[in-house]
């Protein structure tokens, strides 16, 4: 996971995974082993299934405007 | 009282004479950039001005104002933990660093509105759309955007709706809810008719928006199948894709498929509704998600291209300052004066009701710090209204006679260039007939008359200025078609995401009649709720894109009221906060805005419904047509008696869709002022729903760039943290991997 290269790449790297939320994996995890360390943790294909379909049950999360 | 700010928060900076060089140089820029607005008078000029004055008085502004509300109406306490600190559940609750909720935030609210609105108003001239985006998003808009957003954040995330409920009443709260739902089903049938106008005889158009389609379908497979969660990756792949898909398009158009692709608005309508019901029903990983990530890439990476355009090709004004459909109203894009028809028609990019949904619910789950609702809220609302700028400037660049060839309705153009050529003369602008053609043959479109909508507009704006700096002519049927495929991409994503929204609210108020139906799980329910949804925009789709009159003609305005009623419920809920937390004194700051909001919501809704002149009153207009069929007679631009007709169902359905606005807004305004005059009277009394104070430990600078004071705190925590750590991604201080290590520390472990 540790970024390479120059500073103003890992910048960038990070604010686009952070912007795209394709980060939000890592985050769960580092949550998960620091909350519940005994808890098994979901793999990365689990994680994101369950992530986008809890958008199908409240569709008011991530709404966009006009 | 539950006044709980205190006042070390705030910072006592000094003020140097650095700075007050800098801000009075800003102002300058600001005051030249206004001043050649207000003295030009009838030649071109550049817009530079205009960009001098917006970005002078947005500097400004932000510096200013946007400080004053933060500090002294609000009292943001930087003590004081968020939701995102309290509840962190890693999913929806989160901390989340400032200049990607700023990010966020901005792409949430920032869609097709900005660029739609302006260029209809441009009918009038660039000055009083210029005026009213950047006055409007200083005093209201932002303030609106922000102050939500800070109650909000104070409540847990609290919806619109469910503050409404709380703080106003059962009452006033389902006025709100009624209002988002009838607003949900009029946006969305304005935005369908604003892609299908923009589609319609145009097969490059539509060939290259239809395969949007199996392009996130791919996309979803991939992130659901192939490599999950690489989001990236797979919108760089679905770009490149998309950019295939334009360029394509134009391949097709001069293949034998043309004609396949070339569609009538009718059959365009009935493909609309099939997609609007298929996307909603179908699973969010299949098109929705794949289909956002594309829009948001796009959206992003388009406005910061027209940006440096804008910039760099500097284009002269065409339009002129102010034309006299201003005072006549007789307009042919909206029928109506300045007051208050320019008010209502740019919502998104100065006010609009719709934000507060945003800004309340899902930002105030991930905003680190109360301090920062002043760049998330405030800052994201200026880059939205300099979004709409741009749509001005591209309105106003192209030869005025052009533009009123483009929008206007075809009953009053005429189907050949040479009639349209001479409809725009008897406006007082004059284009050629030849011209028309070449307009049309530049950007390889069969013709440009009546392309109402708004968006074929700024894409012909658009393609001007990006043809200026990369491509000349040769490029301009490419960008053209790039920003129509730009403006559809994420029409389309509102489209599902919004009937998707109706669909919920629909079944969980129905539910509380039939419980199966709240459970949004079972299929039938959700096949008959969208159903519903898409039948009801669908409708307004169909009548919009058949109407005799001009579909956008007569729609928008109804949108425009219905958006800005939105917006007094927000700021109604705002003032009632600000009075029922003890900051009556500061009570103007959204009351103002609320004020100025209402007189025009209702001078429109009165004019729509009582105005003699049939070209403004629903009801007038009713009349009129209603006494032709009985005289047996048919009006222009009515060419039949079932014309006739449909112009009578029409004029009567929008008119009492009006009244139904007038209505809500009263209520929510009455129930507001109750409680209002309550707390005022007897401040005791008030109860706030407000999260109880918690100390925050999470250490993070307020603004974009940090000071020197917010350094040297960070630093202060930051030694302290990463020495216990050491398990950051790159290595940074706070182990967050951002680029200067001002990302926000949390205070003790330093394990996240």
């Amino acid at each position: 996971m540790t970024g390479r290269g120059p500073r103003w790449w890992r910048a960038v790297r990070w604010y686009v995974r952070e912007f795209t939320d394709e980060s939000a994996y890592d985050r769960y995890v580092a949550h998960a082993r620091k909350d519940h360390p005994c808890a098994a943790v979901m793999s990365r294909r689990a994680f994101e299934r369950k992530r986008t379909d809890r958008q199908e049950s409240d569709p008011r999360q991530g709404f966009r405007c006009c | 009282m539950p006044e709980s700010a205190p006042a070390t928060a705030r910072s006592t900076r000094r003020i140097t004479p650095k700075s007050i060089v800098i801000w009075t140089l800003v102002a300058l820029v600001g005051a030249v950039g206004w001043g050649v607005l207000a003295l030009s008078r009838g030649e071109e000029i550049s817009a530079a001005w205009v960009l001098a004055a917006a970005l002078g008085s947005y500097a400004i502004a932000y510096r200013f104002y946007s400080k004053f509300i933060a500090d002294k109406v609000l009292k943001v306490d930087k003590t004081r933990a968020t939701p995102a600190e309290r509840l962190d559940n890693g999913v929806d609750f989160h901390p989340t660093d400032r200049r990607v909720l700023f990010g966020h935030h901005f792409a949430a609210i920032a869609g097709a509105g900005p660029l739609v609105g302006p260029v209809l108003a441009a009918q009038m001239g660039y000055l009083p759309g210029t005026i009213w985006i950047v006055a409007g998003v200083i005093f209201a808009g932002a303030v609106q955007d922000m102050v939500t957003l800070f109650f909000s954040t104070r409540r847990d995330g609290r919806s619109l709706g469910q503050m409404a409920r709380d703080e106003i009443g059962p009452f006033g709260g389902a006025a709100a809810l009624v209002a988002v739902f009838a607003i949900m089903i009029i946006l969305l049938a304005v935005l369908a008719l604003v892609i299908v106008n923009a589609l319609a005889h145009s097969p490059w158009g539509v060939f290259s928006i239809a395969m949007t389609i199996p392009i996130a379908l791919f996309m979803g497979f991939y992130l659901r199948i192939l490599r999950p969660g690489r989001v990236t990756e797979v919108s760089v792949i679905g770009v490149a894709l998309l950019l295939l898909a334009i360029v394509s398009g134009s391949w097709v158009a001069d293949s034998s498929l043309a004609d396949t692709f070339t569609l009538e608005p009718g059959t365009l309508v009935i493909w609309m509704v099939v997609y609007g019901f298929l996307a909603s029903v179908l699973p969010v990983w299949m098109l929705l998600a794949p289909r956002d990530y594309l829009s948001t890439f796009m959206k992003v990476g388009t406005i910061v291209l027209l940006a440096l355009g804008v910039v760099i090709a500097l284009p002269n004004l065409k339009m002129p300052a102010v034309t006299e459909f201003a005072t006549s109203g007789t307009g042919p894009v909206f029928a109506g004066s300045l007051f208050p028809f320019v008010f209502i028609t740019i919502a998104c990019g100065a006010l609009s009701g719709f934000h507060a949904l945003v800004s309340s619910g899902t930002t105030p789950k991930m905003i680190q710090k109360e301090t920062q609702v002043r760049l998330v809220g405030y800052g994201s609302m200026l880059t939205e209204s300099f979004v709409a700028i741009m749509a001005v400037i591209a309105a106003c660049i192209i030869e005025p006679g052009l533009f009123f060839a483009v929008n206007s309705p075809a009953g009053f153009l005429g189907t050949t260039v040479d009639s349209a050529s001479q409809a725009v003369h008897s406006l007082g602008f004059s284009i050629s007939p030849e011209e028309l053609t070449a307009a049309a043959k530049a950007v390889e479109e069969p013709t440009l008359l009546s392309k109402t909508g708004g968006a074929p507009t700024f894409a012909l704006g658009m393609s001007e200025i990006f043809s200026a700096v990369i491509g000349g002519a040769g490029l301009k049927a490419f960008w053209y078609h790039f920003a129509i495929m730009f403006e559809a991409l994420f029409i389309l994503t509102t489209v599902d995401a919004g009937t998707r929204v109706g669909r919920f609210m629909l079944q969980d108020t129905l539910g509380n009649v039939w419980k199966p139906l709240r459970d949004v799980s079972w299929k039938p329910g959700v096949w008959l709720t969208s159903a519903v949804v898409v039948g009801g925009w669908g409708y307004f789709l169909w009548v919009g894109v058949h109407d005799p009159l001009g579909g956008i003609n007569q729609l928008f305005p109804l949108f425009g009221i219905a958006n800005q009623l939105l917006a007094a419920v927000a700021l109604a809920v705002c003032t009632t906060l600000l009075i029922k937390s003890g900051r009556l004194k500061w009570a103007w700051v959204t009351a103002v805005p609320l004020f100025w909001d209402v007189a025009v919501t209702l001078t429109a809704s009165w004019q729509k419904i009582f105005s003699d002149d049939p070209k403004v009153g629903f009801f007038a207009q009713r009349s009129v047509y209603q006494d032709g069929i009985d005289a047996g007679k048919v009006l222009p631009p009515a060419k039949s008696m079932d014309d006739m007709s449909t112009v009578v169902t029409n004029s009567t359905v929008d008119g009492v869709l009006s009244v139904l606005f007038a209505v809500l807004i009263l209520i929510v305004l009455a129930d507001a002022t109750r409680v209002c005059v309550k707390a005022i009277r007897n401040p005791g009394t008030a109860k706030l729903s407000e999260t109880p104070y918690v100390e925050s430990k999470v250490v993070a600078p307020a603004g974009l760039w940090a000071t020197k004071e917010e350094k040297a705190e960070l630093a202060a925590v930051g030694a302290a943290a990463s020495s216990g750590d050491g398990s950051g991604p790159s290595g940074d201080s706070d182990g967050d991997g951002d680029s200067d290590g001002t990302g926000g520390v949390r205070v003790g472990t330093g394990a996240r």
